[in-house]
């Protein structure tokens, strides 16, 4: 029997098609392009563009970057959500805001911010050059401007999940006789956990992933200040696409391991009571 | 344990929730906070409980005579049970209740084992030893209830606190718990308070009920106390449904001559089943009305009669035998009497 809801079937055929056309042009070919051209002068190819030494240092000051930008913003994210969630004061939807400018903001400004800010021509650059501190062109700036851009990923996460949850399992806590730090730990973390998990890790990927703004603070210093999409960028601009193909395929694989622990994560979430 | 409050005030903002409220509950009573929504009910609980603090300067707290204003919620000894339960949802119904000693102190937390057989039998209290596996999502509501009742009782509470405890319940359920909660309290002798919008659960379980509006008291009393002596037309309102008439049209004047103007202001509050209704052709006392409306779906029959000199429609209600006998129906013209009626005016006595 035909369902009010249900069009012809040549319809039902052209929009499914047509769907599948536009992932298959858009997301499994690029990708597809990509592992095909890494592998394509074969795997000691590959390893060796891998293990070269500028490619391992890119990998190497990605990974650090990382280490730095996620304990970090996992502690901020979690506080400003705990507080715009959970409490009322004043400036609260400043607050929510200003967590989403970076969101808003073309990465490409954020880094020229830093640049502006701490750069040799910058507000506080003479100060820094006098006392021997880099920031811009150095580490440092990298692992600031990573940082910026993804700032507003565990607390944007996080803050309709806290909000909806409310505040009486907190209340219940304190009247059973727990203190702030029991009822943190006990209470509210267990409640948000698969939601912080989830924001961890779009927030690794893009900290991984981030061009724009790290392009302009680093300086693009080979084996010092190229992380890797930098260091992907570099190699495809000298011809040697293989090379950038086989580095970019990291970053790709990075990407898929991303979207499946996501999906382990919705999986896990949906058969959890 | 008893509790006291005295001159308690609270605003949020602009907004007045409790302007100097004085409460007292012996020890051992169930008392029932009964009030509309916005009377400050809820907030005066939270209080007691150490949830919200008084104003400033406002007013103290005391349980059994020590003043516990500044001491916080978690040192109170009360067990607290939230409208809404606000179970641990990551936790079984065996890990809620036994939250409450696992978050002590290492020296005063009695051994794991003990903990678990200390919840065990306080889910057999509450007669849910059975689902101490489960998830609080897999609980009906009343079973939630009793779960997080358990929880708050794990603590050895010295009293017990309750938010709208039937609030979220359906019909049925609210009626069977309620009673079990009267049974519970004898039981267990707790001092033990709750928040209730409904008059008809606060005059059945309570021992003593507080009856506020506005941010006031307005009445402390038993059951028989308020219903019988209300203190104030919101009470009387409150408690039940309720005619409130204009007294000149149903009081001849007290003497004779200009109509008095006094007697002009006052009104009359009587209850739909303090009327009395007569055939109109057996003659009699009582004042000539006409049936509008019947509504004879229920335990009672219903009546809506408009009275004839006044025009004031008024709500009857009178056992279905009765109306049968006398064989209503709409636009028959009866006679009314009042059984009992109230008034609030001090120099007007019917």
């Amino acid at each position: 029997m035909r369902r009010a809801t249900t069009d012809p079937a040549w319809a039902r055929w052209l929009l499914t098609g047509i769907a599948l056309a536009f992932l298959g042009c858009f997301l499994v070919l690029p990708l597809a392009v990509v592992f095909i051209e890494a592998f394509s002068k074969g795997i000691p190819y590959f390893l060796a563009a891998v293990r070269e030494p500028d490619a391992m240092a890119a990998i190497r000051l990605t990974l650090m970057t990382v280490a730095i930008v996620l304990p970090a913003n996992v502690v901020f994210g979690i506080a400003a959500a705990w507080a715009i969630g959970k409490f009322k004061f004043k400036g609260k939807s400043l607050l929510t805001t200003l967590i989403d400018l970076p969101f808003a903001v073309s990465p490409v400004i954020s880094g020229l911010v830093f640049v502006l800010v701490f750069g040799a021509q910058g507000w506080v650059g003479p100060w820094l050059i006098d006392h021997n501190i880099r920031i811009i062109f150095a580490v440092p700036g990298i692992v600031l401007a990573t940082a910026f851009v993804t700032f507003p990923f565990v607390a944007r996460e996080l803050i309709p999940l806290m909000q909806a949850q409310g505040t009486d399992e907190e209340y219940s806590a304190v009247t059973l006789g727990a203190n702030g730090w029991q009822t943190f730990w006990r209470v509210t973390l267990p409640n948000i956990k698969w939601g912080l998990f989830y924001g961890v890790i779009l927030c690794n990927a893009r900290a991984m992933g981030e061009f724009g703004a790290v392009s302009v603070v680093s300086g693009h210093i080979r084996g010092e200040t190229n992380t890797i999409p930098l260091h992907v960028e570099i190699l495809y601009n000298e011809y040697n696409a293989v090379g950038a193909f086989a580095v970019a395929s990291l970053l790709a694989l990075l990407a898929l391991g991303t979207l499946v622990v996501k999906s382990v994560i919705e999986w896990r979430q949906s058969a959890s009571p | 344990m008893s509790i006291e409050a005295h001159g308690i005030r609270k605003k949020f903002g602009s907004y007045t929730a409790l302007d100097g409220v004085d409460l007292n509950v012996p020890q051992g009573k169930l008392v029932a906070l009964l009030g509309p929504s916005g009377s400050g009910k809820t907030t005066l609980l939270r209080i007691i409980a150490g949830l919200e603090f008084p104003d400033a300067g406002s007013g103290r707290v005391l349980f059994h005579g020590d003043d516990v204003t500044d001491v916080p919620a978690g040192k109170r000894r009360v067990g607290f049970v939230f409208q809404h339960y606000a179970l641990f949802r990551h936790m079984s119904v065996l890990e809620n209740v036994a939250f409450g000693l696992r978050v002590r102190r290492r020296r005063d937390r009695p051994s794991s084992s003990a903990i678990i057989e200390r919840a065990h039998r306080l889910l057999e209290l509450v007669q849910l030893d059975g689902l101490a596996g489960r998830f609080p999502s897999q609980l009906s509501g009343g079973e939630r209830q009793r779960v997080a009742l358990a929880r708050a009782l794990a603590v050895e509470p010295k009293v017990l606190l309750l938010d709208e405890p039937f609030g979220a319940l359906d019909a049925r359920v609210r009626k069977d718990l309620r009673r079990w909660l009267r049974r519970f309290h004898d039981e267990i002798q707790l001092t033990t308070i709750f928040v209730t919008h409904d008059q008809e659960e606060a005059l059945e379980i309570a021992d003593e009920v507080v009856i506020m509006n506005k941010a006031h008291v307005e009445q402390v009393g038993t059951p028989q106390q308020v219903y019988d002596k209300p203190a104030s037309p919101f009470v009387y309102q409150f408690l039940g449904n309720v005619n409130v008439l204009k007294a000149p049209a149903l009081v001849p004047p007290r003497r004779p001559g200009p109509p008095d103007h006094e007697a002009a202001d006052t009104q009359i509050y009587v209850r739909p089943h303090d009327i009395a209704l007569t055939p109109h052709d057996a003659g009699g006392e009582g004042l000539s009305a006409i049936v509008r409306h019947i509504h004879a779906a229920g335990p009672y029959a219903k009546l809506l009669i408009e009275q004839v000199q006044s025009r004031e429609h008024v709500e009857v209600e009178i056992s279905r035998s009765e109306l049968a006998d006398m064989g209503l129906q709409v636009n028959d013209l009866v006679r009314m009497r009042l059984r009992q009626t109230h008034s609030f005016d001090e120099d007007y006595a019917i």
